[in-house]
């Protein structure tokens, strides 16, 4: 059965335009309606009443109605517009918001948003739901207790100053009266918003919740099996479908033989689904769908289905050849992207030189939830449910793929499973509307395990070179970087293979050396699969590549790694790359709320190596290996202890971390990031690569793509959060870069083993089997 | 042709393929969600549940192979160290996503019933078939330790 041609050749939703890394407004989603839609969703517009002063606070609305609604028994509805996927952004929203509200926390219930541009950006990545939304959020909060109160003291007819807001109730000091917020919420409604000037935020000393460790509203429901994830979805007469798709990017299906699928128990019909044409974007891969009444129908189905696929421009990709060549792309000069003093001379006048090449395979979020969406058709009204990182993203791509207003398009976002990165691409959604739409019947698309590690938005594969020029004294006088690798853009515009400013700001760019000469690079690269965003992105080759070299740099002056990287970083400045040519987006955050603060960075380095005890004899076999990394505007050090065994066997004993986020909203859920992103981290570093034959990706489950397991997992695991009064930073992903160059560091220092290749082990091996390369 | 199945302690009527797996008639015949679907293959223990107190990975037991035996899911785990575990789970916030959770728990009650005082070692040997890719397996092996000291 075919799609009809009109939505088997949709356009490409809009992502035209200059491309960058930005993850925000890819597709173009317009923020310039979110104020009038909020004004017409919450009525302020009505004769008498004063126009709302809130619509447009720095962060965007904080109009109490959009975030607040507080019902007669008192419980406190906090509507979260971004998606739970693990950082506990449910509690942390929560927390901004009740403590301003001087809400009673055992009142609080979290409602989830639609994708809806009313709320402006709801693209969960980039580390920055606090960083977006910390100061509008309060604005909303601190409103609406403006209006509890001033409601008490119209039904009191007291005087506003006599009275206060406290934990859920509004107390008149002097009679003692006290009234619920329930009691007085319709009447707070019917009031005037107050304007930001007029509000009285709280200082920092005042709050209740945010910074303190209150506990997750997710546990509880996690830990009793409650609570709706993507997969979870349920529809009256739902149907479970599977997708078999082209092994390689943009390759086509040719002859289906769909008798042996449909004679499958359970299955109900095949479905061809419309080749993918240039560019991915967010566009689903083409293929043949199997909608059975159980998913295990549909995966049956798929097993027994004969297709014959026809060779894309991929079917060449192989990845061991790309290596080769990518490592060649850095030996040869490449456009310039950063440039302070003279490289060339400077090296050349060098008493000892240093070069290092390193190389980091394709990898794979792997979420463990694998990416699930039910697609419902009333008329030409569409509903979907699924586990997205950005419902809005979702609903301007089902527009236009499918070609049907927006209006008519309902999104919603359900617990996400951890998502990575890859839950911010809504391909499998729109596969999930078209085969409902074809089925006339709600549909839920699951992706198995080799379908999510084989059609993947990979992260990028990647070869680097880095040349210094030391001086007699060991002192660096010369740094150059070269970097090279398939950009993310290529999937939005498939004759890109140049990187992005933005990617090139993720520990390129910004490199924060405080060395006399240095020069960034970049060299060319053709994507041949989907590259997308994966946990802490660039950064993760990058920090790789600068945080070793660093070390190596340490080691041929015969410098402590320590001290030789706080020396590196040098004295405590603001650094801004763009003085030295760079086009250094900084994470969108203003450069005068965030600046590069090296002294931060440096902190972070001293504190960790405290933790860590760094100079202490260890024993043989043993070792700490150090790194630091600045992004998502907060500043983390890590120091790893790895022991290897005299047959090779690496073990993890210890990993501490010191991280600077600014101002922190709860500091146990910060913790469980820093430690999540580590091991992360870790375990990609030591098993993870996605490769390629004939354009097919080779990884299928969890055998041949390894994550660390909890016998491999660090023993133990010290977090310091660094009390701060700056903006909040990011804290999803900064955990994550500086965990692949520490545990080299370690191995360096336990064995006189230098990693330059990715991953260390590999799916199988378990043991380093390199001789000492020092 | 339906069987009955007990689950959580109810009897259940399925109507499903022969061979299909238990985890795919709790899930998209029963609608019990808790338990989750991860690799298909029994390498990520995700889809964890008890058949009569012993943990099988329900993706691969096939639900026709059940009858007259007990199913326990995450929805229908209790007990005292189930208690435990919750109450030592909520006390650290272990979970972050949650989707490896249910297994996690199905996997740590079955340890903690045979051995109430396990070593590192001991919990590596029970959890090692159970993957977090949010990786919070610290918080996992302090949790298990905390409930074993509460009973
Ligand atoms: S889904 Fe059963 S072990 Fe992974
Ligand atoms: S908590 Fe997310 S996979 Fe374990």
């Amino acid at each position: 059965m075919d799609i009809p041609r009109q939505i088997a050749s949709p356009q490409a939703p809009a992502a035209s335009g200059p491309l960058s890394l930005s993850r925000r407004g890819m597709l173009g989603v317009s923020g310039a309606f979110v104020m009038g839609l909020a004004l017409a969703a919450c009525g302020r517009e009505t004769p008498g009443v004063a126009v709302n002063p809130l619509t447009d606070v720095k962060g965007g609305d904080a109009t109490p109605s959009l975030w607040i609604a507080i019902e007669p028994s008192g419980a406190v509805k906090i509507t979260c517009h971004r998606s739970e996927m693990g950082q506990q952004v449910w509690t942390a929203m929560a927390q901004i918001v009740a403590d301003e509200l001087e809400a009673d926390w055992s009142q609080v219930e979290i409602v989830q948003a639609l994708g809806d541009p009313k709320y402006g950006d709801q693209n969960t990545d980039g580390s920055r739901s606090v960083r977006f939304n910390f100061h509008r959020l309060r604005v909303a909060g601190a409103a609406m207790r403006s209006m509890l109160e001033e409601a008490a003291a119209r039904r009191w007819r007291v005087d506003r100053s006599g009275v206060r807001a406290d934990l859920g109730k509004v107390i008149h000091a002097a009679s003692g009266r006290v009234l619920g917020y329930g009691e007085l919420a319709e009447a707070a409604d019917r009031l005037p918003i107050p304007a930001e000037a007029d509000l009285q935020i709280k200082p920092r000393e005042a709050w209740r919740y945010i910074g303190k460790e209150v506990a997750s509203l997710t546990v509880p429901k996690i830990i009793r099996g409650q609570g709706t994830y993507g997969i979870d979805v349920q529809r009256p007469g739902l149907l479970y479908a599977v997708v078999a798709r082209p092994p390689q990017l943009f390759g086509r299906t040719g002859a289906v033989d769909e008798a042996p699928a449909l004679a499958v128990p359970g299955v109900e019909r095949v479905i061809r689904l419309p080749d993918l044409e240039p560019p991915a974007v967010f566009k689903p891969l083409g293929g043949v769908a199997i909608v059975g009444r159980d998913t295990w129908a549909a995966i049956q189905g798929r097993a027994a289905l004969k297709v014959d696929w026809v060779d894309g421009p991929n079917a060449d990709y192989d990845s061991a050849a790309f290596e080769t060549m990518l490592m060649d792309v850095v030996r040869q000069p490449g456009e310039t992207r950063r440039s302070r003093g003279d490289v060339d001379a400077a090296l050349a006048a060098a008493a000892k030189r240093v070069s290092a090449e390193y190389y980091a395979p394709h990898l794979a979020q792997s979420p463990m939830e694998p990416p699930s969406a039910t697609a419902e058709w009333t008329d030409d009204k569409l509903e979907c449910w699924a586990c997205v990182q950005d419902p809005q993203a979702t609903r301007a791509t089902l527009a236009g793929f499918l070609q049907i207003p927006l209006e008519n398009i309902k999104v919603n976002a359900t617990w996400l499973g951890g998502a990575f990165g890859r839950k911010s691409k809504p391909d499998f959604v729109i596969e999930a509307a078209l085969i409902a739409k074809e089925m006339q019947r709600p549909v839920k698309v699951t992706w198995t395990r080799e379908d999510d590690l084989r059609h993947g938005y990979f992260h990028s594969v990647s070869a680097q070179r880095l040349e210094a020029g030391l001086a007699a004294d060991g002192a660096c006088t010369a740094y150059l970087h070269r970097t090279a690798f398939p950009p993310i853009v290529a999937t939005f515009n498939n004759t890109v293979d140049s990187p992005s400013d933005g990617e090139m700001g993720l520990g390129a760019t910004d490199v924060p050396f405080a060395v006399p000469h240095l020069r960034v690079e970049s060299g060319r690269a053709p994507a041949h699969v989907r590259i997308g965003w994966l946990r802490s992105v660039a950064n993760i080759y990058h920090s790789f590549a600068v945080q070793s070299f660093a070390a190596e740099m340490a080691h041929a002056a015969g410098r402590d790694q320590k001290d030789y990287l706080l020396e590196l970083i040098g004295p405590a400045r603001v650094l801004d790359p763009n003085a030295e040519g760079a086009a250094y987006a900084n994470y969108d955050a203003p450069k005068e709320d965030y600046p590069i603060e090296t002294g931060r960075l440096s902190r972070v380095v001293e504190i960790v190596a405290e933790m860590a005890g760094w100079g202490r004899t260890l024993p043989k076999g043993r070792g700490l290996g150090i790194a630091a990394h600045r992004s998502f505007v907060s500043y983390v050090a890590t120091v790893v202890e790895v022991a290897v065994s005299a047959d090779g066997v690496i073990s993890i004993p210890h990993v501490w971390l010191a991280v600077d986020a600014g101002t922190v909203v709860n500091p146990r859920h910060v913790r469980a990031q820093m430690e999540g992103g580590t091991i992360y981290g870790l375990s990609n570093a030591l098993y993870g690569q996605i490769t390629a034959k004939a354009g097919a990706i080779e990884q299928g489950n969890f055998p041949d793509w390894r994550l660390m397991r909890m016998a491999e997992a660090p023993l133990a695991f010290d977090v310091h959060v660094v009390d701060s009064t700056s903006p909040p930073g990011g804290v999803g992903e900064p955990g994550t870069p500086p965990a692949a160059p520490a545990l080299a560091n370690a191995i360096f220092n336990a064995t006189g083993v230098r990693i330059r290749r990715l991953p260390i082990l590999g799916p199988n091996a378990d043991r380093l089997t390199q001789r000492r390369n020092a | 042709m339906a069987i009955t199945l007990m689950i959580n302690r109810e009897a259940r009527a399925v109507d499903a393929a022969p061979g299909t797996p238990l985890l795919w008639v709790l899930r998209d015949h029963l609608g019990l969600t808790g338990t989750k679907f991860g690799c298909g293959i029994a390498q990520c223990g995700a889809c964890t549940v008890h058949v009569d107190q012993v943990p099988v990975r329900a993706c691969v037991t096939p639900h026709d192979a059940l009858e007259g035996q007990s199913i326990t899911t995450i929805e229908g785990l209790a007990g005292p160290q189930a208690d435990a575990i919750r109450a030592a789970w909520e006390a650290a916030d272990v979970p972050q996503c949650g989707y490896c959770q249910a297994g996690q728990i199905m996997s740590a009650e079955a340890l903690l019933r045979s051995n109430p005082a396990p070593t590192d070692a001991d919990i590596d040997v029970a959890m090692n078939g159970n993957l977090c890719r949010c990786a919070t397996y610290v918080s996992i092996r302090g949790a298990i330790k905390a409930a074993a000291g509460k009973l």
